[in-house]
């Protein structure tokens, strides 16, 4: 049973078309890549899940659930969370503010609670702050959660980014270039993290990427788009020594 | 148990403070040491902080720019004058009628504009503000542009105390707790806030409801201290005037809200005689604080007693 | 039949107006999206640079207006230099909320400087003359007030289209950073924008003062406020739209204030901001473009 299964997707914007009949599936528990060359549209599908986009035509089936055209506060709520490839960590709150934004949806008290002070307030705020240091403390942010999110150092950032995501306990979680700006030891760290994180909260994950040491050692299964469509799909291997995607993307190999 | 004690503590001492602070002015009132002029000054003064603070809610930390916020107080003044003066209803009838009105406005005027962004939403909020005052302009039951006069002066140094310590307690507790994070991740960033869960539309409105509504409660005090309002009384000028308090205060702090309030009336008070050199004052003061200093006096920061306890203490 | 083609004169001289105004907002939003709250007391100063033209140094019309639109091309430039340039980079909230302390200082700058009260305009400057043309008394107002406004537009659109300088202005507001890459001078070509849109408005001023022959400090505001709106209806950053915008508000508005209810005329153009934006934003001629996440 696919958690994630996506029919003829297509969107335009004006007279450019992003993305035309992308057809996509991800199993539960899998970690799959979806690589291509800049400009070919990969944030757009990601912006179509997530719900910043509606979709022209096609269907997002999430949990058996057409998702395409939700709200993403919606999306977000029925299992879905996200990084984005420019950082968009709430600047001016603290770290540990940014994580609690995670719990917001599931609030444990009511807006006349929060006004009057009772003891469920307090009650609930103690739960949030418990529930957003667990997640500090797993990606070593705790000694700084009072910092504020910009003046994080950039790896630190990213780390918090993927915390608050996971904060919003997410089945599917998709990373946008999680390894950008990063040099080779951080990004053999990044992917320790991935693994890590997949199996310690049972997640599936679905990761644009550049660097190809990072989706080649830890993707299953690679999707390749390219001009808004889907030109290869397929294990590592098999999209490593494939001829359009070398032509595409990857480059041939200097004799 | 050690920090539940001290949270206790502080907290009955701060409300001892205020209450010294309301004993005191409601002394000097009664003894008639203070005259006409500290009066109205006053009267204005706290006024302008229950406008201050809310329109900061809008503005400062849901980062929205509301410039119609006289509008509500528009709405306010005259449903609590309509209550009182011509329903003969008790004041507090008025003032929760008012309460209620003005965040009925607010969110049918909040629904439609805050699906627009940025500069489109200041000038959708700033016709609306305008919408409202030539509608009062043109209803006969409130005599149009000669507004209504003689209104019985009911705004009392316990109203106006009483109302100003609910307006800043509902925000202030509002804003900490998950809602009010909430409502400052859309500031901070509106996309990623959806996407973590939160339903932007409706913190957007939540916000502006709240903000109306007190804007209508600044609104009903004020017409019934002041004994005359009139639709010319809440134009955008006056929308401008509580733009300049939170501008210079700091967009998302309620302390510098209240400081620039009181500053702004002080300079009112005192430029009575200059009415151009206050408005040319004014201008200066967004220009200059937005070029030179755009987080205003206190940036988002608040004097809290994490403050206090540090000046206090001499320590950094 | 008559009274009606009446006020389609009267609505089109109102309209010349608010479109020589209009041009101005879109111009400035077109290349750096500010919203120029200023721009109607623009007007203003330029309505009584014209009229201390005719009073102090009594030059004819022509001249009063002419000198108008270079004082206020100058202002133009200076406002934009010293408020506007340092907030280029800052968020567009920011920069409306320092427009709006430009506006409030020009208002009561000039109230402090020259008072509140209303200024007349010299009968002598330009004598009313009526024309009998099939009927219709055509005013030699409403005649200067419309040719001078489109030989004014010819003007601008020669400028845009076949001039470097208006290919500059085109190539930054369509992007700012690729111009720079081009070689093109943005605050060069900034300023020549606030420069010429200042210069409309202040034709506009002094076209207002002979129309309705009194000028006062806080005339631009509401003026102002409607061609603003007229500039949002025809699409705003879009030229021809402002020109569009300028005439279709000023037949609306006469239509309104003739027909209907007059005390409900300036209400007019706040419903249709409203409406604008709630219903199509980009306004008639502009494009829908979404946000890039």
């Amino acid at each position: 049973m696919s958690l994630i299964e996506i029919q003829n997707l297509y969107k335009s914007f004006g007279g450019l078309s992003a993305v035309q009949d992308f057809n996509f599936r991800l199993d539960k528990g899998e970690l799959v890549g979806l690589i291509g060359p800049n400009g070919a549209g990969k944030t757009t599908v990601f912006n179509l899940i997530t719900g910043v986009y509606k979709p022209d035509k096609g269907s997002i089936i999430f949990n058996e659930k057409n998702i395409a055209g939700m709200p993403p506060y919606t999306i977000c709520a029925r299992g879905i969370a996200r990084t984005f490839q420019n950082i968009r960590l709430f600047n001016d709150l603290t770290v540990l503010d940014n994580v609690k934004i995670a719990a917001h949806k599931d609030v444990p008290y009511g807006l006349l609670t929060s006004i009057l002070r009772t003891p469920s307030f307090f009650k609930g705020e103690a739960m949030i702050e418990q529930e957003a240091m667990k997640y500090l403390e797993i990606f070593k942010l705790a000694d700084k959660k009072d910092e504020l999110a910009k003046n994080l150092p950039y790896g630190e950032q990213r780390r918090l980014e993927i915390a608050r995501a996971l904060a919003t306990k997410p089945t599917l979680l998709i990373l946008d270039e999680p390894a950008a700006g990063m040099n080779p030891n951080e990004t053999k760290k990044l992917m320790e993290l991935i693994e890590w994180i997949r199996k310690d909260f049972d997640l599936s994950i679905l990761l644009i990427e550049h660097d190809m040491s990072l989706v080649m050692g830890v993707c299953e299964r690679i999707y390749v788009l390219d001009y808004g469509s889907i030109i290869a799909e397929g294990l590592p291997v098999e999209i490593r020594n494939n001829k359009k995607v070398i032509e595409a993307y990857l480059g041939e190999e200097v004799e | 148990m050690q920090e539940y004690k001290n949270n206790w503590a502080r907290f009955c001492g701060e409300v001892l403070i205020l209450a010294a602070l309301f004993t005191l002015v409601q002394y000097l009132i009664t003894a008639g040491l203070l005259d006409q002029y500290y009066q109205i000054n006053l009267t204005s003064m706290f006024i302008n902080i229950i406008l201050a603070v809310s329109l900061n809610l809008i503005n400062g930390f849901t980062g929205q720019l509301s410039l119609g916020h006289a509008g509500f107080m528009a709405v306010g003044a005259y449903t609590s004058v309509i209550l009182t003066q011509m329903l003969g209803q008790p004041f507090i009838v008025g003032l929760i009628v008012a309460c209620m009105v003005s965040a009925l406005a607010g969110f049918i005027i909040g629904v439609p504009t805050l699906r627009l962004k940025g500069d489109y939403l200041a000038i959708a909020t700033l016709a609306f503000g305008e919408i409202i005052r030539v509608i009062l302009q043109n209803i006969d039951y409130v005599n149009g542009p000669a507004g209504i006069l003689g209104i019985t002066k009911m705004t009392t140094w316990p109203w106006l105390f009483g109302a100003t310590i609910l307006t800043i307690v509902v925000i202030v507790n509002l804003i900490n707790s998950s809602y009010g994070r909430a409502i400052i991740s859309v500031r901070e960033d509106e996309v990623a806030s959806e996407l973590m869960g939160v339903n932007t539309t409706t913190y957007k409105v939540l916000a502006f409801v709240f903000g109306a509504m007190f804007a209508g409660l600044a609104g009903a005090l004020y017409a019934h201290f002041f004994y005359i309002i009139k639709p010319e009384t809440f134009n955008f000028l006056k929308s401008f005037d509580i733009l300049v308090m939170v501008v210079l205060g700091g967009l998302g702090s309620t302390t510098g809200a209240i400081i620039a309030a009181v500053f702004i009336t002080a300079l009112t008070a005192a430029l009575q005689a200059f009415p151009a050199i206050r408005m040319i004052l004014y201008a200066l003061i967004l220009i200059i604080v937005m070029i030179f200093r755009p987080q205003g006096l206190m940036g988002n920061k608040e004097l809290s007693r994490q403050t206090f306890g540090k000046i206090w203490s001499g320590r950094k | 039949m008559l009274e009606f083609i009446q006020q389609m004169i009267n609505g089109l001289s109102l309209g010349a107006i608010y479109a020589l105004i209009a041009l101005g907002y879109t111009m400035v939003y077109g290349i750096i999206k500010l919203i120029n709250f200023a721009h109607g007391d623009i007007m203003m100063v330029g309505a009584f640079v014209g009229y201390f033209s005719l009073t102090l140094f009594g030059t004819n019309i022509i001249v009063a207006m002419v000198f108008s639109m270079v004082v206020c091309a100058v202002l133009g430039v200076l406002i934009e230099k010293i408020a506007y340039r340092p907030l280029r980079n800052s968020t567009r909230i920011a920069a409306l909320i320092t427009a709006i302390g430009v506006s409030l200082f020009l208002e009561y700058a000039t109230i402090f400087i020259l008072g509140p009260a209303q200024k007349v305009f010299p009968e002598a400057a330009f004598k009313i003359k009526a024309y009998n043309i099939a009927g219709l008394s055509i005013l030699n107002k409403d005649v200067f007030v419309i040719i001078s406004a489109v030989v004014l537009m010819l003007i601008l659109q020669y400028i845009i289209k076949w001039t470097k300088t208006g290919k500059a202005m085109r190539a930054v507001s369509l992007d700012m950073e690729a111009a720079v890459l081009m070689g093109i001078s943005v605050d060069k070509t900034i300023s020549i924008t606030f420069a010429i849109g200042s210069a409309l408005a202040a034709a506009a001023g002094v076209m207002y003062g002979v129309y309705y022959s009194t000028v006062n400090p806080l005339m631009g505001i509401i003026p102002g406020l409607k061609a603003f709106v007229a500039a949002v209806l025809g699409g705003i950053g879009i030229i021809p739209g402002a020109m569009a915008g300028g005439f279709i508000m000023g037949l609306l508005e006469t239509m309104v204030s003739g027909y209907g209810n007059s005390l409900y005329r300036d209400a007019v153009a706040f419903g249709v901001l409203i409406l604008i934006l709630l219903i199509k934003p980009t306004g008639l001629f502009g494009k829908d473009s979404g946000e890039k996440v």
